[in-house]
């Protein structure tokens, strides 16, 4: 009895060790060293000296454009996400035929083989003034410019986060069981309200996850707002990078990081909650 | 018209192939954020064949077999380090940064691992404060002459009489006008803001890099442009916040956008300045007549050089007119040294943009070390870029 419970005891702890050992060296002692920090102050050369105080925080309004656009850029880069990600997932699960099935979803995941900085700098010229605008001079409309416009950065964020959106609708659409839409049909339901009582609803789940997921990494965005937005709109990943790399003030960098870490953990919580109660007490696992 | 699919192409196959590199390389433009790479620290093996050429005998001992210096992308020529790599044996591996800042924070965090770097004059004193950097032994740079240098650009490698850094090369901060686009003429930093907000609305850039973008916007009111009074920068914030709604961008990234025609003028560093100006003649380099910036990159060495024998080898080899002639032609930028000008081609020394007429460079500034530390006017940046 005693010697199979150690026995067990050691799996678990193989099992785990590693993964936890990681997200020790690599989660949280980093996470504790940006909250040391957040309590210091800058030196005078830039830089982090020992200190108690809870400036940094106090100081945090100082950045409230930064937030506010990073509040309003990750839910909407979100939602633009899904509805292009909805009719394609949709398309992919319920509709292709079986032996395209694959070779679709391969087309899906393809782009992440490349870096998303060098997509992302591809963009750049098929938007800047030799790619389509060049293209709309030829037909007549001259010196249009579609780089460095809000309509840009949205493009990029829908195309670099595209996948992560697709992937798990597709799952949770995929296992949909088909009886329930022809149970559906038989009882009477237009195809309407099929799709918005059965399919929609039985893929919240998918949907939040992408949502969660792509808004989470939204939260942090700073490189596509920077090459596609020209650096004219400020997020906190901008302010961020400036606070570390540039004026050198890591204490209220770090302060903000904090910050956007627990705005984070609330906004998973409140997503999950949410959920939770759309899809009828089910379950939801995020990540 | 187009004789090749490829002549209608945004950009040409090789063309993007480079700027990938540059990117791999950790870099997009000089004092461009590396953070868009994640990386920021990038590196380029420059000596790819670390370890396989035999090391030649006369080198051996003393030099060690390699070394790594820490400077600016497309700075250098890369035939520098080939050679000094046949002659010593020593293979230089070359990390490229994209800020000044970015330097300091990994030389502050200690064993960067570098034997030479390439600091702007505004960092040094900090450097020398916080006892980074340590004066250099002239008796081992033989080839460096301080009779022929410009006094002008070397004075802030010497603190005290002592000698912590010498010179690479100077160059200025101006701005370029794509004149097709903007045909009125221009010579001030007053019609830089003006026309950004009228004329050049939508299509104007000015620098991500707070040095610059706030002290030429003090210029606009021919404020100092390392200038610390609270109602000078209230000013210039005041001018910037106005002027925001109508930038292309705030990058200093601006060679892309320029050559594509997206942009049609942008706060400008020499080099980059010659170099659009040598690619697209339309696009002309302008010097405020009002001031702004002059500045000088320096080499040093760092107190904690993992090899200092091979630093100051390739210090010395760099400070030989005939090789430093070959980094001035590769980079574009201006030389501090008479003896490196005198071997420099006509029509480099008559080159406006490298070598601007002396009433221009009279009311230029060097920025200072206050300016680039100083808390309040990384916020006003902060302010600006929100807004």
């Amino acid at each position: 009895m005693h010697g199979s419970r150690l026995r067990k005891n050691l799996l678990t702890a193989m099992l785990l060790g590693p993964a936890t050992a990681w997200l020790v060296v690599f989660l949280v002692l980093p996470f504790i060293a940006i909250a040391v920090f957040s309590v210091g102050e800058r030196a005078p050369e830039g830089g982090y000296q020992a200190a108690f105080t809870f400036a940094q925080y106090a100081n945090l309004p100082a950045r409230a454009t930064a937030f506010w656009n990073t509040m309003v850029l990750a839910p909407v880069g979100a939602l633009a996400c899904l509805l292009v990600a909805y009719p394609v997932a949709y398309y992919l699960a319920l509709r292709a035929p079986q032996r395209w099935r694959l070779i679709l979803l391969a087309l899906v995941v393809i782009p992440f083989w490349t870096s998303l900085l060098m997509r992302t700098y591809a963009w750049m010229y098929v938007l800047g003034g030799r790619g389509i605008p060049a293209l709309l001079a030829y037909i007549g409309f001259e010196d249009v410019r579609l780089i460095n416009t809000p309509g840009a950065v949205l493009l990029g964020i829908v195309y670099g986060y595209l996948p992560l959106m697709i992937l798990p609708i597709y799952v949770s659409l995929e296992r949909l069981d088909r009886r329930l839409l022809e149970a559906s049909a038989d009882l009477g339901a237009t195809p309407l309200s099929t799709f918005l009582g059965v399919t929609l609803k039985l893929s919240l789940p998918g949907v939040m996850t992408g949502f969660s997921l792509v808004m989470i990494l939204l939260l942090g965005e700073y490189l596509i707002p920077t090459l596609l937005g020209g650096g004219k709109v400020f997020f906190i990943g901008n302010a961020l990078v400036d606070l570390f790399l540039q004026s050198r003030n890591w204490p209220f960098g770090s302060a903000i990081a904090i910050t956007l870490v627990l705005v984070s953990v609330v906004v998973l919580i409140a997503a999950n909650r949410i959920s939770t109660r759309v899809s009828g007490a089910r379950r939801v696992d995020l990540i | 018209m187009s004789k090749s699919y490829r002549d209608g192409l945004p950009i040409s196959p090789e063309n993007f192939v480079d700027q990938l590199m540059r990117l791999k390389r950790g870099s997009i433009g000089r004092r461009d954020f590396l953070g868009l790479t994640g990386l920021g620290i990038a590196t380029a093996v420059m000596a790819r064949e670390i370890g396989i050429m035999p090391t030649p005998a006369f080198a051996a001992e003393s030099l060690g077999d390699r070394m790594s210096i820490a400077t600016w992308p497309n700075y250098h020529d890369p035939a520098t380090f080939e050679n000094f790599k046949k002659d010593t044996g020593v293979a230089v591996e070359v990390n490229v940064f994209g800020s000044n800042e970015e330097m300091l924070a990994k030389l502050q965090a200690g064993a960067s691992g570098w034997s030479l770097f390439v600091p702007t004059n505004y960092t040094i004193s900090t450097y020398k404060k916080l006892g980074i950097i340590e004066p250099l032994e002239m008796a081992k740079l033989p080839n460096f002459d301080g009779s022929q240098e410009d006094p002008r650009f070397t004075g802030e490698g010497t603190i005290d009489a002592v000698t912590y850094a010498v010179p690479k090369n100077w160059g200025t901060t101006g701005f370029a006008v794509n004149t097709k686009k903007l045909t009125k003429p221009m010579t001030s930093w007053k019609e830089f803001w003006d026309t950004a907000m009228a004329e050049g609305d939508s299509r104007t850039m000015v620098h991500d890099y707070q040095l610059t973008t706030i002290g030429n916007a003090l210029k606009y009111y021919g404020y100092s442009f390392n200038s610390l009074k609270q109602d000078e920068l209230a000013k210039a914030e005041e001018l910037l916040l106005k002027v925001k709604p109508h930038l292309f961008a705030v990058s200093s990234d601006y060679q892309p956008g320029m050559r594509a025609g997206d942009a049609w003028m942008t706060m400008c560093w020499t080099n980059d300045g010659a170099q659009l100006h040598r690619d697209i003649p339309e696009i002309a380099y302008v010097l405020g007549k009002e001031g702004g910036e002059i500045w000088t990159d320096f080499y040093a060495i760092p107190k904690d050089a993992p090899n200092k024998p091979a630093g100051y080898a390739l210090l010395n080899y760099l400070m030989n007119p005939q090789v430093a002639v070959k980094e001035h032609l590769a980079n574009g930028a201006p030389s501090t040294d008479a003896r490196v000008n005198k071997l420099l081609p006509k029509e480099v020394l008559d080159n406006p943009i490298l070598y601007p007429a002396a009433d221009l460079l009279t009311p230029l500034e060097f920025g200072a070390a206050a300016t680039l530390t100083d808390p309040g006017r990384a916020e006003l940046m902060a302010r600006f870029k929100s807004a």
